[in-house]
């Protein structure tokens, strides 16, 4: 009943398994969670950070802008401009009308921010990227307060740039966590994911191992079930069909052993009356010539069929013996074409059957048993086959080989498989006269017993041809 | 021809053999029991014991062991089984020779024939003396020192076999044959449980045998001493 798995030879199962699957997900999930989070947070701490620097940045100009005004004359001119100028840091253009000073680097001021602010009263920033890094422009309308405590456009326009290097640094700092907050989660995620997997798949583990070992004919395999989640539900499940499956097999094994006690019992009960029966045959035989007729035929069935039955008896006893594993051999030094030789005289086979064998071949094997295979092989190629038989012995320093060729019209198609089984008969239409239909078990289990095989085929040209492979040198008990 | 005491519980299985083996020319007394054979045993001995192993109460073993404790007389059994317990437990208690169950009158007589005969034939030649031990080929005994020992009529004879000719090895085939007039499908075993019991009365230590030597995948031999 042991079968062996079929191999994989798909993918790796590293690859495909349930465990791969799990660590990938559970994976997928964390890096993605912390991925988002500390992008998340990176962009909104970048925004901040960006905006307060702006601010600061709008509010220190403005301030002082404001704080230069009461020492403007209106209109002004460069000089009142340069004061401006020289109020602020960094690069700047101060502008009013047609006037205009500068200092510093002021390339990066665009004609979208001088819009903005022309006759305008707000602040406006711009950040612009140019060659050497992130700006911030910020252009400024100088308001003046006129007599009648209005705000008004003096003309006056102040355009800084001041550089936001500092912040970039800052925000890619940020970024540069947030890469590695997610890469960090990545370890931490696969060996989360481990652990998870290991929980999940140790019990699919022991479940697989379990079901193998029951698959093995350990009927007692258990899982030890823990917890109280699906797995454990899953193991009680197992476990309640293991047992259901153990009883059962139990039972027939209990009943197929009863019935083979029984078959033991029962030949063994016949023989009684059998050695009886036997006993009165023999003396009824020897007085055959002093019976009338009739009687003498009824005896004679009689007789034939005391015979009969013993041998059936005999042959129910030895499979039953074989059955219940009492059968060993008894190994001893034998030489095989004696044996043969002996086993063709005693039946009177010498005439039909050719020995075809080197003269000497010894073997440690079991002689009676030998006798059993040989007589069984040899009287079933009379019976179905033609003379003459063949008998051949030959060797090698492991095996000894036996052939029994007949010169019949050999096996039918199909009809070696079931040749062995017991009370299996080849032609049905033979009826009764060919024996127990043990015969063949019997030399089958004879062999396997030895640990030799045995195969049924046919013989190129011949008929039936039965080969037997036996060990030749097992130790001697 | 031979006192027979045939010691076997199954009423027509007593009846049928004793028929037919008085047609051989022998003479059968019957006990259904083995407690009541082991009491016609004590008040006439007979030639032979044909003894059932299957017996209700003392089963057969225990029959042949009483019997061998007091005598030398052959046992022939008859197993029910031609089990390997059967038969090795039968010898080891003791037993000669088996035949199993159903059978024929006349196997049976032949095997109680032959047993007969191990007794009897006594040789021309002298005693032969090896060691402490002298084998007395004439008179069919056998002494340890000073001690006659009581061998059985199995025994003996395969002991006179062996020591026919010291050092040559001699198979169990062919003990079967000269002792047991077996063809080739005698049981070996009949031969190594019989020498097993005559090294336990011949030998000073049985497991390191100097008498009886065994010869690994060949048989055994006697000697050389």
């Amino acid at each position: 009943m042991r079968r062996r798995a079929p191999r994989d030879v798909r993918a790796p199962r590293a690859l495909r398994g349930l465990r791969a699957r799990l660590i990938a997900a559970c994976v997928a999930v964390a890096v993605l969670a912390a991925a988002t989070a500390s992008w998340a947070s990176a962009a909104s701490a970048s925004n901040s950070l960006l905006r307060s620097t702006q601010q600061r940045i709008a509010e220190t100009a403005a301030r002082r802008i404001t704080d230069t005004a009461p020492a403007l004359v209106y209109p002004p001119d460069t000089d009142d401009l340069r004061k401006i100028r020289d109020a602020l840091d960094g690069p700047v253009v101060v502008t009013y009308e047609s006037l205009r000073v500068h200092a510093g680097e002021t390339a990066a001021i665009t004609e979208q921010l001088r819009t903005a602010v022309h006759g305008g009263e707000h602040l406006a920033l711009q950040r612009v990227d140019s060659a050497t890094g992130m700006k911030l422009l910020v252009g400024v309308p100088v308001l003046i307060t006129g007599v009648d405590g209005q705000q008004r456009p003096s003309g006056i326009e102040v355009y800084l740039v001041r550089d936001l290097g500092d912040v970039v640094r800052q925000v890619n700092a940020l970024t540069r966590n947030a890469i590695w907050t997610s890469a960090l989660a990545l370890p931490v995620a696969v060996l989360l994911a481990l652990l998870a997997a290991r929980g999940v798949l140790r019990p699919v583990r022991e479940l697989r191992g379990t079901a193998r070992k029951l698959a093995a004919g350990d009927l007692d395999a258990r899982l030890r079930p823990s917890g109280a989640d699906e797995l454990a539900e899953l193991a009680t499940t197992f476990n309640d069909t293991a047992a259901s499956l153990q009883s059962s097999i139990s039972e027939l094994a209990r009943m197929e052993a009863d019935s083979r006690r029984f078959v033991a019992d029962v030949a063994h009960e016949l023989r009684t009356p059998l050695t009886t029966l036997t006993s009165v045959a023999e003396m009824l035989e020897e007085d055959l010539e002093r019976m009338p007729s009739d009687a003498r035929a009824s005896i004679e069935l009689a007789i034939a069929e005391t015979r009969r039955l013993t041998s059936l008896v005999e042959d129910l006893m030895e499979i039953a013996r074989f059955d219940a594993g009492a059968a060993q051999p008894h190994l001893e030094r034998v030489d095989m074409p004696g044996v043969v030789r002996e086993c063709l005289r005693s039946r009177s086979w010498t005439e039909q059957v050719r020995l075809d064998s080197p003269e000497e071949l010894a073997a440690v094997l079991d002689r009676r048993r030998l006798d059993v295979i040989v007589a069984n092989l040899v009287g079933n190629a009379l019976r179905h086959g033609e003379p003459p038989v063949v008998v051949r012995l030959s060797a090698d320093e492991q095996e000894v080989h036996l052939e029994v060729i007949d010169n019949g019209p050999g096996l039918p198609e199909g009809g070696a498989a079931q040749l062995f089984d017991r009370f299996y008969k080849a032609d049905s239409s033979r009826g009764r006269s060919a024996g127990s239909g043990l015969g063949m078990a019997i030399t089958a289990e004879n062999v396997w017993l030895h640990g030799g095989t045995i195969e049924a085929g046919n013989a190129d040209g011949a008929g039936a041809r039965f080969a037997v492979r036996l060990p030749r040198w097992s130790e001697e008990t | 021809m031979a006192q027979i005491l045939l010691i076997e519980d199954d009423q027509s299985i007593r009846t049928s053999l004793a028929l037919a083996l008085g047609r051989h020319g022998h003479e059968i007394r019957e006990a259904g029991t083995g407690e009541d054979g082991l009491r016609m045993l004590a008040s006439a001995e007979p030639d032979v014991v044909v003894l059932d192993l299957m017996l209700p109460g003392m089963d057969g073993f225990e029959v042949c062991r009483r019997i061998r404790a007091k005598s030398a007389v052959p046992v022939i059994m008859l197993t029910a089984r031609g089990d390997d317990f059967d038969v090795v437990g039968g010898l080891e208690a003791g037993a000669d020779d088996y035949v199993i169950k159903p059978v024929q009158p006349r196997v049976l007589d032949a095997r109680i024939r032959a047993v007969l005969r191990r007794g009897t034939f006594a040789e021309q030649t002298q005693s032969g003396r090896y060691r402490d031990l002298t084998i007395d080929r004439a008179a069919l005994t056998v002494t340890k020192g000073d001690q006659q020992l009581a061998l059985t009529p199995t025994e003996l004879r395969v002991l006179l076999e062996l020591s026919r000719s010291p050092g040559q090895v001699l198979s169990r085939m062919q003990l079967l044959e000269l002792v047991w007039e077996y063809d080739y499908l005698g049981d070996s075993r009949l031969v190594d449980n019989c020498v097993q019991r005559l090294r336990a009365k011949i030998e000073d230590e049985p497991a390191r045998p100097v008498f009886v030597q065994t010869v690994r995948g060949f048989g055994y031999r006697f000697g050389p001493v």
